[in-house]
């Protein structure tokens, strides 16, 4: 386990005590695998991993029925605070009555949220503790690899930088290509069959501070697929042959990044800048910019 | 034979249907126009690399001063990306209250610019009626965060502040009123002659310009392309309701009159169906770590505000400060094609086109 997952921990460790603390007045009759796995061993087991990697998939299965019947319980010690309690609080005000069935909902609501989150920490260990098993691919790359061979094939062997899956952003088949074929592989993308990226929704300019980016998200409006393309370039003769040609929506954003992280775009029709004064002096969105004038 | 000579003219930056500091340099030819060369950046306060320095919560309110006429979508663009980053959940009543602000944000957004778009064609009354009824909901917003527009109400995992005692009903009698104002407006103005004369036909374009210009929103939608996020990309839930995503064929800017206030229909019945489906109880505020991180790595996603995709592409590297944050604005990307509609239009027609893409320059220059 990593420093991270040791941090998150730490953070979130006052509220998940918090929470914690209903559950644990509740058991007195718990059942004996329940008391084996309160919530507490459970959020503490999770730092020694790194140290006992086999984790026992005994444990892990009794620790899931564990926090399962607490959410049971826990679900319906609700529901007879709801049952029991709401027709004699009835009695001494009309407001108790309207308060009692939220209270029981919401302890509901958390235990189900408890029993969820216990469930996808047992599931997440599990997962760790068993590296060995491959990933499954993602649902995405078919089109990766489609994309991808199709700008080989038509384009040059050597178009594609690399091609790889952004899990992070829902799978979002990525390719990064060089900038001397960009123009080229864009139009195929956008009018080739089966591709059909007629759509440019966002680029954006990143300055990695070892070098400059351009990300071009594209969308089909048929398909729905989403594909991000990627260019890079260096910081000191920055230049991407821009792709007004193949969308004209490239324009204005082209002339952004130009004024924002001084890239210039050969093809352009109109590179100016847009934002900042015409005089400005550099480009602010660089990471080592610093003003002409510090008094502006 | 008369001579004409060609005239520069610069409208604004302080102009009164730019709505805004926006300046646009014309070439005329009599009354017609030759070219057109927008200037924009009076209004930029480089949000982006402000946004570089703070942490996540702290650039929600630069994004309520980003589309200030629709600050709600906004905050949610941003919060939705780092959620979406780090795999967090949201409470369902959460999702509840941000899918209501942002369908009655909508409401008003388009309420703005009805009153305002007639406003700058010569009308002056729907302006008033506009602004009264907008006024409910600005009250609504306000009850529920203490501000009119610019309302820091959405957080990551969730939002801000609960629904006050009260609230959800206020709503929901608000629904039927709006329901039926629609209908006076659509009596009032939709038929009038002289306006039909003012719009119809006039900055017209096909679905192809349309797609190879990157619009997005009513300025799409009006060519007929079916592009709604809201339905081809689902966020937040959606899914869950019933609602049509009106459409226009003409690709004028009739059409995109009449799909806005359609437009206003479609959040009422959503709306309608989300107070019905409001959960009793529950927190707004889904378990968030102290300090938000979201992991290394990059994100880019679009929702459906009222002007179009507005977008945020996420470039992290593990810090609770973002890398880079660059936002997708949508009045920004639509206003591209503004030079292009205008050459062979008159000067009164500038108002027309200008009014009916739906801008604010708080977006257009971020």
């Amino acid at each position: 386990m990593s420093d991270e997952k040791e941090k998150e921990l730490e953070q979130s460790a006052e509220p998940k005590s918090e929470e914690a603390a209903p559950a644990e007045a509740a058991p007195a009759e718990a059942t004996p695998a329940a008391a084996e796995a309160t919530p507490k061993p459970a959020a503490e087991s999770a730092p020694s991993a790194p140290a006992a990697p086999a984790v026992d998939p005994e444990r892990e299965a009794k620790l899931k029925a564990a926090a399962e019947a607490r959410a049971a319980r826990a679900a319906a010690k609700a529901a007879a605070e709801a049952g029991g309690e709401a027709p004699a609080a009835a009695a001494p005000a009309g407001a108790g009555g309207e308060v009692d069935p939220e209270k029981a909902a919401k302890i509901a609501a958390a235990a189900e949220a408890r029993a969820a989150r216990a469930a996808a920490k047992a599931a997440a260990e599990g997962g760790e503790a068993a590296p060995a098993e491959p990933k499954p691919p993602s649902p995405k790359q078919p089109q990766l690899d489609e994309a991808a061979a199709l700008i080989r094939a038509s384009v040059a062997e050597d178009a594609i930088e690399e091609a790889y899956i952004n899990e992070l952003n829902d799978h979002m088949p990525t390719l990064v290509i060089r900038a001397d074929r960009l123009v080229e592989a864009c139009r195929l993308l956008k009018t080739r069959t089966g591709q059909d990226y007629t759509y440019l929704r966002n680029v954006s300019g990143v300055d990695y501070e070892t070098h400059l980016e351009v990300v071009y998200h594209l969308v089909s409006l048929n398909s729905k697929n989403e594909l991000a393309v990627k260019v890079k370039t260096n910081r000191e003769q920055p230049g991407i042959p821009s792709v007004v040609p193949v969308w004209e929506t490239a324009n204005w954003n082209e002339r952004e990044i130009y004024d924002l992280l001084g890239i210039d775009f050969p093809g352009h029709p109109d590179l100016r800048r847009i934002m900042m004064p015409d005089d400005w002096v550099g480009h602010p969105l660089r990471k080592d910019y610093v003003p002409l004038d510090p008094e502006v | 034979m008369i001579r004409t000579e060609e005239l520069l003219l610069n409208v604004g930056p302080q102009h009164p249907s730019t709505h805004g500091v926006f300046r646009i340099i014309v070439k005329l030819d009599g009354e017609v126009i030759t070219e057109a060369t927008p200037v924009m950046g009076y209004l930029h306060r480089g949000t982006e690399k402000l946004a570089e320095d703070l942490n996540y919560t702290q650039i929600i309110p630069y994004t309520d001063r980003m589309d200030y006429v629709s600050a709600m979508t906004t905050n949610y663009v941003l919060c939705h990306g780092v959620e979406k980053m780090m795999g967090l959940e949201v409470p369902e009543r959460a999702e509840f209250m941000r899918l209501i602000v942002m369908e009655l944000q909508r409401i008003a957004s388009h309420l703005v610019w009805w009153g305002t778009y007639l406003l700058d064609i010569g009308a002056m009354s729907p302006f008033l009626f506009a602004f009264r009824d907008r006024e409910i909901i600005i009250n609504l917003f306000n009850e529920l965060c203490g501000a009119r527009l610019t309302y820091n109400y959405m957080r990551v995992g969730g939002v801000k502040w609960d629904a006050p005692v009260g609230w959800i009903d206020k709503v929901r009698e608000f629904i039927p009123y709006m329901e039926s104002k629609l209908d006076e407006y659509h009596r009032l103005v939709s038929g009038n002659e002289i306006f039909l004369a003012r719009i119809r036909g006039v900055g017209a374009y096909d679905a192809q310009t349309a797609i190879d210009y990157g619009l997005s929103g009513a300025n799409l939608r009006s060519t007929g392309v079916d592009w709604d996020l809201r339905k081809a990309k689902p966020y937040s839930i959606y899914n869950r309701f019933e609602f049509d995503v009106p459409l226009g064929k003409n690709g004028d800017c009739y059409d995109r009159y009449l799909i806005r206030l359609e437009e206003i229909r479609q959040s009422l019945r959503i709306l309608k169906q989300a107070v019905e489906q409001f959960p009793s109880s529950g927190d707004v505020m889904g378990k968030v770590p102290r300090v938000i991180r979201p992991p290394a790595g990059e994100l880019y996603v679009g929702i459906e505000s009222p002007r179009g995709e507005i977008g945020v592409h996420i470039v992290s590297k593990g810090k609770a400060e973002p890398y880079r944050l660059k936002f997708r604005r949508p009045s920004f990307v639509n206003l591209q094609i503004l030079p292009k509609l205008l050459v062979g239009e008159t000067m009164t027609n500038l108002i027309t086109i200008l009014g009916g893409i739906d801008i604010v320059v708080g977006e257009v220059d971020c």
